[in-house]
């Protein structure tokens, strides 16, 4: 029964993202690419990853979409057909492809408990975390305490962002576009 | 959207649900999935909910740019705040441990701050990026009103 909701679920993401490349209407596109985001929501969810669901389908689905969207709004709705086709992009895409999977061939089987991401950090995580931190989501414990660094680094990115789209795009330029 | 009755009755019934169901995600964090992260982007979500239906300047009326302002920053300090606070108790940069009189509650003190950050952050800052590009597209510059993202789900396919 898992196995069928996996073959389900992994297939209908697949012809989403097949049916995402092919439309040439970029606002069919955006809602695709959400509805993907639903997807590999549901599927981390199947994965036990309840977390990174749960942002999943807050950012990638939700306000994700809407600022894509918005970019839609500022430029135009339809794919431009390119004039030539492209044998570089798809050149590098394919060689970049290519690469990655030739990288996972060394990795662990999938949940193997000998694999060394299971037999570093993780066993101290799920041991003492209880009686160090006191907090029963263990990944709340990793994420704001033990990785707080990291967590703080990741704040900061989402200031800069934002620092940067105002650079660019320019909060107050619209009140500027009234007066005039 | 003046016509669409149903969308903005429905509307202003779920953004309270909407924002009670963040402020659930930012402070059970602890107990269950979720955390500052993910609490900022539904706030966030709802205040772009609430943007799309009523219109922006609406919005702005709800929410102040120079709120957003204080805002985007305010979370990142706050982070940063308890790390300078725990280097001050005698501790190492943002070791919760000697926040409290005990660890444990040292522990729950910090993680409870620094999501309070991240959360304050992300909410601010993603409604901030939703307000530059939604503003972005209202006038072009000869001053015509061109296409809002509010107005493109009802355009017809060109």
């Amino acid at each position: 029964m898992s196995t069928l909701i996996d073959l389900i679920l992994l297939t209908l993401m697949a012809i989403t993202a097949i049916a995402a490349l092919q439309l040439k209407d970029l606002f069919g596109a955006v809602m695709l690419t959400g509805i993907y985001s639903l997807l590999s929501a549901l599927w981390f969810l199947i994965l036990d990853a309840a977390d990174v669901s749960f942002t999943e389908a807050a950012v990638g689905a939700g306000i994700s979409t809407v600022l894509m969207l918005g970019t839609l709004a500022l430029t135009r709705r339809d794919e431009k057909i390119p004039s030539h086709p492209r044998i570089l992009p798809l050149f590098v895409v394919a060689i970049t492809g290519a690469i990655l999977v030739y990288g996972t061939l060394d990795m662990p089987a999938f949940a193997d408990p000998e694999a060394p991401i299971h037999t570093h950090v993780a066993p101290h995580y799920i041991e003492k975390s209880g009686e160090e931190i006191g907090v029963p989501n263990i990944v709340t414990s990793v994420l704001a305490s033990y990785r707080g660094y990291d967590t703080l680094g990741e704040t900061t990115v989402i200031f800069t962002a934002c620092i940067g789209v105002l650079l660019l795009l320019g909060i107050g330029r619209r009140r500027e576009d009234d007066e005039s | 959207m003046k016509q669409h009755s149903i969308l903005r009755i429905v509307t202003k019934l779920l953004i309270p649900l909407i924002l009670l169901f963040a402020l659930y995600v930012q402070f059970h964090g602890d107990f269950g999935p979720g955390g500052g992260f993910q609490a900022g982007v539904i706030v966030a979500a709802g205040l772009v909910l609430y943007a799309l239906v009523f219109g922006l300047d609406t919005a702005s009326e709800v929410i102040k740019e120079w709120v957003l302002m204080v805002l985007v920053p305010l979370g990142v300090l706050i982070y940063a705040g308890v790390g300078v606070a725990s280097l001050l108790l005698g501790g190492n940069f943002l070791d919760y441990n000697v926040l409290a009189h005990d660890p444990v509650h040292g522990q729950h003190l910090g993680i409870l701050l620094v999501e309070l950050g991240v959360g304050v952050t992300v909410a601010a800052a993603l409604t901030t990026i939703f307000f530059a590009f939604a503003g972005r597209g209202r006038r072009n510059p000869t001053g015509q009103r061109i296409a809002q993202v509010a107005d493109l789900a009802q355009e017809p396919p060109r």
